[in-house]
């Protein structure tokens, strides 16, 4: 039989009362739901393959302390079998509070976090004015959209590079504010104008995916509450904030947590902007690679165990995100 | 919400015109002249700033040589198609486009195979842990270059995949399979449930109804995912780095870099391979954006 859901409630059609025996449900559960299982079948096993397997490893490895010098490689024809021993906590511990912390791990941390915080909050911001924009009724309409995707259509590596010629040391940029007497920062050299090119690049490459989603969510808005507003007298002001953002909600919130998922792993852009030059203008995905593939000796297990604390801030504000959300009877598109 | 074309008409945007009493300002949907140029004038700048370092790339790939970045001016009088003909001719440009095909198409047929019948479970089943489920596939979003890559290079080192295309797909597949599931389950959600139930009620079987009715219906869905897993395989620039150590298998987004190193920057060079791999992707993408307003946002009310 199929199970019919009441998608509103999400409760099953015939919920019976006293709970049966934990094998007598495991088995009733099974027959009933057999096919439901076989369906995700197919990715349970990918990820428990591709994603559960090598995580648990890289969780074993933060253990330990793995470097490209003591792991199973292979020279040539010679075989050398891995050397690295189980070391506890100690990565961890090193990473939070060993000597240098602050400059290998806070400071980038504190970067990571403004860089979030200040990226989504442009991301939405511009996003969502140009959506309002996009949204009267207005000559070009169709054109000025168009355009607008153009950062989102083009794929990140080609555009970034765009972003460098022109922020090179004399490049177009530089050139502009030579021209009306500005003082024109080193942009790829100085720590506070690298930070500040690689928010600007971002929020150039992420404002179209906000604007299209904000915009689709806009466009689902009922135009009968708006003339009700107005029958009841509401501003202009008024009808925005009445209206159109409590419209918004559900996908502002489904949007904002992806955005701060994929700027918190953004890792193109600073990558390709700067190469290795600017120790301190990585955040912590960048750095975290460039302690496990970008120095020599490469250190695996500080790199694993940087990528675990990583995970595990994300899950930790999900959860959060989650959690007020649901205080405020919001529910994410899951 | 997945499908809503964008550029559709606002809904039901009644003109109150017949109605509305006389001598009560402006009505709504009809703006001062004031407004609406500043509306035009605001859309114009950020067109120019959308669109203008990608016209620099390409200006900047008509110039001959390889310092013709820091003063532009001089291209005007020299434009050339040299750098082009350059790249097609004499560097793995070709290489370069075969992986990168190879690899993202691999990634999109694994991907959204593996993912439809995932997708469809999810959308229409409640079954006991489906909600951790769903918060699996949310949390492998959340997964950093940072904590599966340590452990993929050993893996992939033991099974001698290092270099290699298969390792590459692989690895793209961890994220793009619990994506495309993500979001088939939101454009499955648009499918109206009752076609199911018609389907169940003239005696087809769960795997029958998904086959044979909704799969036919969900094609523009599998065409967004599928362009979704095409374009995170075609762009991913950490894993092909590291793990691809031949310049005939770089990927492009690898291949790009491989014009800059510490000794030599031929910009000129980078600026022309960057436009000719840029431009079929954003045709492309402009084909398909009419369905890009993301599954991923769809039915956000839905628990």
């Amino acid at each position: 039989m199929t199970v019919v859901i009441d998608r509103a409630t999400g409760k099953r059609r015939g919920e019976r009362a006293p709970r049966p025996g934990r094998l007598q449900r495991m088995k009733h559960s099974y027959q009933r739901y057999w096919y439901a299982y076989a369906m995700i079948a197919p990715v349970v096993v990918v990820l428990g393959v591709l994603v559960l397997y090598p995580l648990a490893r890289g969780i074993y490895l933060t253990f330990t302390d793995a470097t490209s010098l003591n792991s199973a490689r292979t020279i040539g024809v010679n075989h050398i079998d891995a050397t690295y021993k189980f070391i506890g906590l100690d990565n961890y511990a090193d990473i939070l509070w060993g000597p240098t912390a602050y400059d290998r791990f806070w400071s980038h941390f504190i970067w990571t976090i403004v860089w979030t915080a200040l990226c989504v909050l442009l991301h939405y911001v511009i996003g969502l004015g140009l959506a309002l924009l996009l949204n009267q009724k207005l000559r070009g309409r169709t054109f000025y959209r168009l355009i607008l995707v153009l950062p989102w259509a083009v794929p990140t590596f080609v555009t970034v590079f765009g972003w460098r010629f022109m922020l090179a040391d004399g490049g177009i940029i530089n050139s502009m504010l030579d021209a009306v007497h500005l003082r024109s920062p080193l942009w790829l050299e100085d720590t506070f104008w690298q930070r500040f090119a690689a928010i600007m690049v971002n929020t150039w490459c992420g404002v179209p995916f906000m604007m299209v989603s904000l915009l689709g969510g806009l466009q689902s808005i009922d135009g009968v509450l708006y003339e009700a507003a107005e029958m009841d007298g509401a501003n202009a002001w008024q009808r925005f904030r009445h209206v159109t953002l409590p419209g918004l909600r559900s996908v502002s919130s489904t949007v904002v947590l992806l955005g701060v998922i994929w700027t918190f792993n953004q890792f193109a852009i600073i990558f390709l902007l700067f190469g290795d030059t600017a120790p301190d203008a990585q955040i912590l995905v960048t750095w975290a690679y460039y302690l496990g593939f970008g120095q020599q000796p490469r250190d695996y297990a500080q790199s694993a165990a940087y990528g675990v604390l990583l995970l595990s801030i994300l899950i930790v504000f999900t959860s959060v995100y989650r959690r007020w959300l649901a205080r405020n009877e919001q529910q994410l598109a899951i | 919400m997945s499908t809503t074309t964008v550029t559709s008409p606002a809904p039901a945007d009644r003109d109150p015109a017949d109605t509305a009493p006389a001598g009560k300002g402006p009505r709504r949907g009809e703006r001062s002249l004031a407004g609406s140029l500043t509306s035009h004038g605001i859309l114009v700048v950020a067109s120019l700033i959308a669109l203008f370092p990608i016209a620099w790339l390409v200006y900047l790939s008509l110039g001959p040589d390889k310092d013709d970045y820091l003063h532009p001016g001089d291209i005007l009088g020299k434009m050339t198609f040299d750098n082009y003909s350059f790249v097609l001719q004499h560097t793995p440009f070709f290489d370069w486009m075969w992986s990168t095909l190879l690899v993202s198409l691999g990634t999109t047929v694994i991907g959204v195979l593996v993912a439809a019948t995932t997708g469809y479970a999810v959308s229409r089943m409640r079954f006991p842990g489906y909600k951790k489920f769903m918060w699996v596939l949310l949390v492998t979003q959340m997964f950093p270059v940072a904590v599966l890559m340590v452990p993929m290079y050993e893996i992939l080192s033991e099974l001698q995949l290092i270099d290699n295309y298969l390792g590459l797909i692989l690895v793209y597949c961890s994220t793009a399979v619990p994506y495309c599931a993500w979001l088939l389950k939101g454009y499955f959600d648009t499918i109206p449930f009752e076609i199911d139930e018609a389907g169940r009620v003239d005696g087809l079987s769960p795997f029958g109804t998904f086959a044979r009715l909704i799969l036919p219906l969900a094609k523009p869905g599998l065409a967004v995912a599928a362009f979704y897993s095409f374009i995170t395989a075609f762009g991913e620039v950490a894993f092909a780095s590291t793990f691809m150590l031949s310049d005939t298998k770089y990927t492009f987004a690898v291949g790009l870099q491989s014009f800059v190193s510490e000794h030599d920057a031929q910009r000129n060079l980078m600026a022309a391979t960057a436009v000719l791999v840029a431009i079929p992707v954003s045709a492309f993408f402009y084909l398909v954006q009419k369905n890009l307003v993301t599954g991923l946002t769809a039915g956000g009310t839905k628990g």
